[in-house]
């Protein structure tokens, strides 16, 4: 064989990588939906630090667009200690700290309760057990309104209606459907093997969960954390309906001194209160990055 | 003989049944029990409480026959349609793009998704903020000159739906988006290979290929914005407060209104089991394909 | 043509660079491969292999390097134009359709008229054997069908180079066995150029015209199985090829003679590739089924007792562990041997059969 071509030697023409423009017709496309997109979703985030920097003459004059010509922080002063809502004229503040009462005890209880039914329905299945995780996903679709009453009864009945506690109880009982699909997953996702070998040196249901799987779960709890306490601070039907109006949450009370009809509307008032009840979740959602999207595709309800 | 006899199925393992009782207890008292009991009771005419005077199907000839119901589930179809179609849509294609192997992907992701973690009640504050005929939008494009443009659909019957859209759609797309990419995420790579070697274009490959073997995503992610916007509520409330006049009214703000405030407990509960029933009409065909070959799920 | 269609390669590799950011996943890699030849790219996970096979499909770009198939440049081209079909460890059907779906909705792609594809699809099918599937869907396909199908896909596109990414290794253990004869079948039938990606040596030996060991994105060695087998260039290509592997000895060799502990192995009838023998230390490689036992093992120019270890009975043959030299040394016996651990067993082996590696470098000397 006398091979002409096997002497290494390149020849002329392509070689490489093609040849690409930076700017090739489809990623401009790409981009600039993208980037059009992205201002879209940025805009009521601008707007809202905008007109909450600004004072109410600029605001009348200028553009919603546009930034503040002098800056103040006086809204936001207001917004959290001033704004009334009624007769109740001592700013969003309380409604923050009644949302911090509800949140922290809920976020908890029912994370608790959910994980032990997850591992529960993985490794110690009992009769019903799955009619039960059934009922309870398709809870998950029913629309509150109709267990909204019941619950009333049900609450008075244990004394708790209008009270924080009430509250806390509802949140847990509806953070059930998901969190439990959460855990159940995840919990089913470990090597059964693990399970056998803890049951095999004799660990009993607590000891498993509490030495074996919970070690090991870290990262889910952190996801139930967050998909916890975004959607417990954002609830508002529970909130109006469950508590009194001095308990009443952070988002109600915003709703309510926005919309109240009584005064001059303060628009860079409302925004900034507006900022205010946004930042738990928003800085959750910022610091939480990758594990907020593992949280919400959780809901994605996979068997 | 006794102590060998195998424990009562009841008795065994008492510590997970004792675990499992918050959930059993859920289960029987509000998501099956309360959803029962309302039922129920929208067959009397309760009032201001509950009461079993059985008056047949008569709230629900009210409610069909009250137009603040009729003019809500007319909303509830048209904004129901128009969300469902355009949040997927956009959803998809948003994913489609973030699919392409572009640069700043998590950036991108980032400012989509980050309205998903508001409350609704901001996102309805900051729109009607936005849409506000005086200082949002209209005003500013009237100053670019063009003095007889109008959108002004907070206080447009015609058009408040397209207003709610916007906030809806700006809320829930990243949502969607990010179920979506998750499932083009999902596809084999070597599927695409294989087009590729097969010369298939990409958009063709999307249609034809992948689109169908996203099917799965599509469902569930119909089934879970779908039933999301049967119990659609904060929003309404924060952004129109229903209206103007009963233009943007929805199923779920009746309920609230005729339960807690009209003292009218009746339609209260005849008006959320008709909320029930819609979901019911988008579930159970769903939870049958899902579920309903026992063993012989597609994927799971 | 005519002249050159033989000496032609029908895909050629010159230079071909491939980094991953800052890992350099082929080095500089020359290829050619025959027309009508059957090429095995044969090398642990992450060698490249698999890499060099999307390069030359067009489905990874090369940093750098060109890649001509059939004569012509093509590595600025897509990888429908390239000329070539391929088949995938996960088959890769298209779900949704049926399996004449599959096989032609390429084709209908390229605009084929109706007929030629319907000509094509049936040729195919009849090949292998899969007619009576044609409009079922992937799903309902064993694995075995569903891989029959893939390699109909790459079939009707009527090309001169196949290219197969470890198709086999979805299989079990008795189907693969079963389509990789069929697979060798189909090329002596079809006289296509393959080039074929896997890391079971088996498929690589019973299947390959020639075999290119690759490690760390280089073509370790190049040649026929039997030359891979019986004369690995490098140490590490006579260690990945065999099972069991072969053995190796740590020692020196010394004029002419190599000496591992107590045991001296006399080199005279070794080929070295320079004129004598390199003094230094070494390996000496020898396989366990080139050592011979008992009576057979008398009259060979190595012999030795050794003891057993251990015996791994494998039915057809038996494994023995023993020591020589104070090294582990394995030897491959008739599965009707009657062999006991604790015994003694006197071994003996040719040493033109061994393989010699220098110590640092490595390499056969």
């Amino acid at each position: 064989m006398a091979d002409v071509m096997t002497s290494a030697a390149l020849q002329a023409g392509p070689r490489g990588r093609r040849p690409r423009r930076a700017f090739s017709t489809s990623n401009i496309v790409i981009y600039g939906i993208l980037g059009l997109v992205s201002l879209y979703y940025l805009l009521p985030l601008w707007v809202m630090v905008m007109t909450s920097l600004k004072g109410m003459p600029e605001i009348r004059l200028g553009n919603i667009f546009a930034p503040p010509v002098e800056v103040t922080f006086e809204p936001w002063v207001k917004a959290w200690a001033e704004a009334c809502t009624g007769l109740n004229c001592d700013g969003l503040s309380r409604g923050f700290w009644n949302s911090v009462q509800i949140l922290i005890p809920s976020v908890l209880l029912s994370i608790a309760v959910a994980s032990v039914n997850g591992y529960a329905l993985v490794n110690w299945k009992f009769k019903g057990s799955e009619v039960f995780f059934t009922c309870l996903i398709f809870g998950a679709f029913i629309p509150y309104q109709v267990m909204l009453y019941p619950i009333v009864i049900l609450l008075r009945e244990m004394g708790l209606y209008g009270t924080l506690w009430g509250l806390v109880l509802v949140h847990t009982v509806f953070g059930m459907p998901i969190l439990t699909l959460l855990f159940r997953n995840y919990f089913a996702s470990l090597p059964e093997e693990l399970f056998k070998a803890a049951r095999v040196d004799g660990a009993g249901f607590w000891g498993i969960y509490f030495r074996v799987m919970l070690p090991m779960s870290l990262p889910i709890f952190v996801v139930a954390i967050i998909l916890q306490v975004t959607g417990i601070w954002n609830d508002f039907l529970f909130g109006v309906v469950y508590t009194k109006p001095e308990l009443y949450p952070m988002t109600v009370q915003l709703n309510n001194i926005v919309n109240s009809v009584q005064g001059v509307k303060e628009y860079n008032v409302n925004m900034a209160a507006t900022l205010l009840t946004g930042l738990v979740p928003l800085v959750i959602y910022f610091a939480s990055g990758k594990l907020f999207v593992r949280g919400i595709a959780a809901g994605a309800v996979k068997g | 003989m006794a102590a060998a006899r195998r424990p009562n199925a009841l008795l065994r393992n008492p510590a997970a049944k004792i675990a499992a009782i918050p959930m059993i207890l859920a289960v029987l008292f509000v998501f099956v029990g309360g959803t029962i009991w309302t039922v129920v009771y929208s067959f009397t005419g309760s009032r201001l409480l509950p009461r079993t005077n059985w008056v047949g199907l008569d709230q629900y000839e009210r409610l069909w026959g009250t137009s603040r119901w009729l003019v809500a589930i007319e909303n509830l179809l048209i904004f129901g349609t128009l969300s469902l179609i355009f949040t997927i849509g956009i959803g998809f294609l948003l994913a489609v793009l973030m699919d392409q192997k572009i640069r700043f992907e998590d950036t991108f992701r980032t400012i989509m998704l980050y309205p998903f973690a508001l409350s609704f009640v901001v996102t309805g504050l900051v729109w009607q903020w936005i849409l506000n005929p005086q200082f949002g939008v209209q005003h500013i494009v009237r100053d670019l000159g063009w003095e007889t443009f109008t959108f002004d659909p907070l206080n447009d019957p015609d058009i408040v739906l397209y207003g709610l859209l916007i906030a809806a759609l700006w809320q829930g797309t990243g949502f969607v988006m990010c179920l979506m990419l998750a499932g083009l995420r999902g596809i084999d790579d070597e599927i695409w290979k294989a087009a590729r070697v097969d010369g298939i274009p990409k958009w063709k490959t999307y249609l034809f290929i992948v689109v169908p073997m996203m099917r799965p995503v599509f469902i569930t992610t119909l089934v879970i914005v779908a039933s999301g916007i049967v119990r659609l509520y904060d929003l309404v409330v924060a952004q129109t407060s229903g209206g103007p006049g009963n233009a943007s009214q929805v199923p779920a703000m009746y309920v609230y209104d005729y339960m807690f405030q009209a003292q009218n407990l009746g339609q209260g509960f005849a008006a959320s089991t008709m909320m029930l029933l819609s979901v019911l009409i988008v579930l159970i065909p769903w939870a049958y394909l899902e579920f309903g070959g026992k063993k012989g799920r597609g994927r799971g | 043509m005519d002249a050159g269609k033989s000496l032609e390669p029908s895909v050629s590799i010159r230079s071909l660079r491939l980094d991953f950011g800052a890992v350099r996943v082929l080095r500089d890699l020359d290829l050619d491969i025959g027309q009508g030849e059957f090429l095995v790219l044969l090398g642990s996970s992450g060698c490249g292999k698999s890499t060099l096979l999307n390069c030359i499909a067009g489905l990874l770009e090369p940093t750098d390097g060109q890649i001509f198939i059939g004569g012509r440049n093509v590595t600025w081209e897509e990888p429908a134009q390239r000329g070539i079909g391929m088949v995938f460890q996960s088959y890769a059907l298209y779900p949704q359709m049926t399996v004449r779906g599959n096989l032609s909705f390429g084709l209908q792609n390229a605009r084929v008229a109706r007929d030629e594809i319907e000509r094509r699809v049936v040729k195919a099918a009849e090949m292998l054997q899969i007619v009576p599937l044609l409009d079922r869907k992937p799903a309902a396909l064993s694995g075995g069908q569903r891989q029959r199908v893939a390699i109909g896909r790459a079939l009707v596109r009527d090309v001169d180079v196949f290219l197969f990414d470890e198709p086999l290794s979805n299989l079990d253990a008795k189907l693969r066995a079963d389509l990789r004869v069929e697979l060798k079948r189909l090329h002596d039938r079809l006289g296509n150029t393959m080039i074929y990606v896997t890391h079971d040596q088996v498929e690589a030996m019973t299947l390959a015209d020639r075999i290119a060991v690759m490690r760390g994105g280089a073509i370790e060695q190049l040649g026929s199985p039997d030359e891979i087998y019986n004369g690995p260039q490098t140490k590490y290509v006579a260690d990945f090829i065999g099972s069991p592997s072969m053995n190796f000895l740590d020692g020196t060799i010394s004029g002419g003679v190599f000496r591992a502990g107590d045991v001296a192995v006399a080199l005279d009838r070794y080929a070295f590739r320079g004129k004598a023998a390199p003094d230094g230390r070494a390996w000496f490689g020898i396989r366990p089924e080139h050592v011979a036992t008992g009576d057979a093992a008398r009259g060979l120019p190595f012999t030795a007792e050794v003891p057993c270890d251990l015996v791994e009975p494998m039915g057809a043959d038996t494994l023995v562990w023993a020591t020589l030299a104070g090294q582990p040394f394995r030897i491959r016996m008739d599965g009707g041997a009657r062999v006991r651990t604790g015994d003694r067993l006197a071994v003996g082996f040719d040493p033109a059969r061994a393989s010699v590696f220098d110590a640092g470098s490595e390499l056969r000397v």
